[in-house]
C-alpha cells in the first residue's frame, strides 16, 4: 500500500490488520528435543487442539510461516541451522522459545555442547518456562504473543526501512 | 504371438536404454540428498547424507550428533539424586524407564534392596512408560507412510497414561520417581481402579490401530518386504528389543535375565516375535508388546503386595567404591549404565548404553539399495529417539 512504508498507517486500519494478523498465524514446528513432543501433543492431538486460536501448524518450509516455536534442547551444532532458518523466514516473524532448554540452557546449563539459551542466536518474543511446559502452557504462549500483535504498531516497526516480502 | 512378444521385449529394451541416456544427460548418478537434521520424518534432529542413483539410495551416511547435551560429562558433577533428573531426559517418550537401570547400579554398588511393594511400583511405571513410548510408535508409523489421522488417535489415547503417570508422581513426562532404596511416594486412592481404565482405552486403541493401519493394504504394501533385516546381520549390528525380536530372534532381558530390583518374575505375559524381519514385522511386534505390556501391569495392579515403599537409606547418600554393569529391556531395547563409584557424592564415570544408538547403526547396511520413499518408512520402524542416539 506504500502507508506501511510511509509511516501514515491509520490506525483503525492497523487494529484491523493486526486483527487479522493475528489469527492467521502459521507455525513452524522446530521440535528438537522433549518439547517438542509436548508441542506435537498441543498442536496434533485433539484434547488440546491449537486451531481454534486461529493458529495453523502445517507449513511446508519456514519460507511459509510468520511463527517458529524453537522446542527442546539448542546445540552448539545445530545454532547455524537455527539462524538459518531464521532468516528464510519472510517478516513479519515471531519467536517462540519452549522449554527451559531453550530459554537458557536448562538442566544442561553446565554442559559443554548446548548453547545456553536460543535469544542468542535469534530474537525472541515470547518465553515459555517448564521443563517441559505443558501444552496448555503453549498455547498461553500463544495467546500471548496474540496479544502482543494486536498491540503492535507497525508503521512504527517499519519506519525508514521498507517492508520486506518473502525474502 | 510371437510378434507382440517380440515387439514388448524391444520396447522394454529401448526403455532401458532411454533410462540409461537420460541418467548420462542428467548426471543422475552422484546426486546427494540431504534429509534433516530438522525432518518431521526423523524423530528429532537426525541428518541423513544420501548418494542416490535416480531414486536408488547408493549410500546412506547418517550424521549425529546434533542432540549431543554431554550426559556422561554431566553426571560426574552432579549427586547420584541429582542424576536421575538429568537421564530421564535420554529417551523422553519413556522417561521413568532411563531412571530404572541407573537406580539399580546404584542400589547394587551400596548394597540395598528396594522392598517388595517398592518394586511393584516400579514395574508398573516402567511398563507404563513402555505403553506411553510405543503408542506414539503405532500413531506416528501412520504419518510416515502419509495417513495423518493415526497419530490424533496415539495422542488422544497417551493422554490417558500420561494422566496417570502424573497423578501418582507429579511429572506428566519426567517423572523423577524412582530413588535409591525404592520410590518416592505410594500410589494415591483410587489410582488402581483409574489405571484399569485407562488400561483399557490403551487396549481399543490398539485393536483400532489393527484396524486403521495393519490391515490396511497400503500400509502393506509399503512395509511388507522392505527393510530386512536377517538375525545375524541384526545381532552383529547390536540391535536390541523390538528391532530384532522382528526379526525373529526369542530374546527379552524382562524375561531371559530379570533383575531382581524388577518384579517381572512374577508376572506372566508373553514374548512375541515375527519371522519376517521387515517394517511390517517391527510395527506388528511393537503393536503387541503395547498388549502385553497392558497386561502386565493389570497383573501387577492386582497383585501389588502391601509393606514400606522405602528401605533403610542414609540421608546424604554416598555410594561406596566398585563399579556396577546393569541393563534392561526399555522401550527401545536394551538400555545399560556402567556406574564406576569412588566413594564420593557423584559417580565417578557413566557410560551409558543407549539401545537406539546401537538400533541407529544399522541404517548405512539397510538404506543401501532401497528406494528413497522406503528411507522414511524404514527409519520409521527401527523407531530411535535423538535423545537416546546422541545423549
Amino acid at each position: 500500500m506504500g502507508l506501511v512504508e510511509s509511516g501514515k498507517l491509520p490506525k483503525p486500519l492497523t487494529a484491523l490488520l493486526n486483527t487479522s494478523r493475528k489469527y492467521s498465524l502459521w507455525v513452524y514446528q522446530w521440535g528438537l528435543a522433549c518439547c517438542a513432543i509436548e508441542m506435537g501433543a498441543a498442536f496434533g492431538s485433539p484434547r488440546y487442539d491449537v486451531m481454534r486460536l486461529g493458529v495453523i501448524p502445517l507449513p511446508a518450509s519456514p519460507r511459509q510461516a510468520d511463527l517458529v516455536v524453537v522446542s527442546g534442547t539448542v546445540t552448539d551444532k545445530m545454532a547455524p541451522s537455527i539462524r538459518r532458518l531464521y532468516e528464510q523466514m519472510p517478516e513479519p516473524k515471531y519467536v517462540i522459545s519452549m522449554g527451559s532448554c531453550a530459554n537458557c540452557g536448562g538442566p544442561y546449563w553446565d554442559s559443554y555442547s548446548v548453547t545456553k539459551g536460543v535469544d542468542q542466536l535469534i530474537p525472541v518474543d515470547v518465553y515459555v518456562p517448564g521443563c517441559p511446559p505443558r501444552p496448555e502452557a503453549l498455547l498461553e504462549g500463544i495467546v500471548l504473543l496474540q496479544e502482543l500483535i494486536q498491540n503492535e504498531d507497525m508503521a512504527e516497526k517499519w519506519k525508514g526501512d521498507p517492508l520486506a516480502l518473502g525474502s | 504371438m510371437t510378434a507382440i512378444s517380440d515387439r514388448r521385449q524391444l520396447a522394454y529394451i529401448a526403455a532401458q536404454a532411454a533410462d540409461a541416456r537420460v541418467n548420462v544427460e542428467l548426471e543422475a548418478e552422484g546426486m546427494t540428498l540431504n534429509i534433516g537434521p530438522q525432518h518431521p520424518a526423523t524423530h528429532g534432529t537426525l541428518r541423513i547424507v544420501a548418494r542416490l542413483d535416480g531414486e536408488q539410495v547408493i549410500e546412506a551416511d547418517p550424521v549425529m550428533g546434533y542432540m549431543h547435551r554431554g550426559y556422561e560429562k554431566l553426571t560426574e558433577v552432579r549427586t547420584y539424586p541429582q542424576v536421575t533428573t538429568l537421564i530421564n531426559r535420554i529417551d523422553w517418550l519413556g522417561s521413568f524407564a532411563n531412571e530404572v537401570p541407573f537406580i539399580l547400579a546404584a542400589e547394587q554398588l551400596m548394597d540395598i534392596e528396594a522392598p517388595p511393594r517398592a518394586r511393584h511400583i516400579r514395574t508398573i511405571f516402567f511398563e507404563m512408560a513402555r505403553i506411553a513410548n510405543i503408542t506414539l510408535f503405532l500413531g506416528d508409523m501412520g504419518v510416515q507412510l502419509g495417513a495423518v489421522s493415526p497419530i490424533f488417535y496415539a495422542f488422544r489415547d497417551r493422554e490417558h497414561i500420561l494422566n496417570q503417570i502424573e497423578s501418582a508422581t507429579g511429572g506428566r513426562f519426567h517423572p523423577n520417581f524412582d530413588r535409591i532404596g525404592g520410590v518416592k511416594d505410594d500410589l494415591p486412592a483410587g489410582w488402581i481402579a483409574e489405571t484399569k481404565q485407562s488400561l483399557d482405552r490403551i487396549r481399543s486403541f490398539c485393536d483400532e490401530m489393527e484396524d486403521l493401519l495393519v490391515g490396511n493394504e497400503i500400509f502393506q504394501a509399503r512395509c511388507r518386504g522392505i527393510g530386512v533385516i536377517p538375525a545375524d546381520i541384526g545381532l552383529s549390528y547390536g540391535l536390541s528389543g523390538a528391532n530384532i525380536r522382528a526379526s525373529g530372534v526369542d530374546w527379552d532381558i524382562r524375561r531371559d535375565n530379570p533383575h531382581p530390583g524388577l518384579a517381572y518374575p512374577d508376572v506372566d505375559w508373553k514374548v512375541w516375535t515375527h519371522p519376517d524381519g521387515d517394517s511390517f514385522a517391527r510395527y506388528w511386534v511393537r503393536l503387541q508388546e503395547v498388549r502385553e505390556s497392558c497386561s502386565i501391569v493389570e497383573q501387577l495392579l492386582d497383585s501389588i503386595p502391601s509393606g514400606p515403599i522405602m528401605a533403610k537409606v542414609p540421608r546424604i547418600i554416598k555410594v561406596p567404591e566398585g563399579e556396577a554393569y546393569v541393563e534392561t529391556e526399555n522401550p527401545l531395547g536394551i538400555m545399560g549404565y556402567y556406574v564406576v563409584s569412588q566413594g564420593g557424592l557423584e559417580p565417578f564415570r557413566v557410560k551409558i548404553r543407549s539401545a537406539s544408538f546401537s538400533n541407529m547403526s544399522i541404517s548405512p547396511w539397510l538404506l543401501k539399495g532401497t528406494y528413497v520413499p522406503d528411507v522414511i518408512t524404514i527409519l520409521a520402524s527401527l523407531y530411535f529417539i535423538l535423545g537416546d542416539i546422541d545423549r
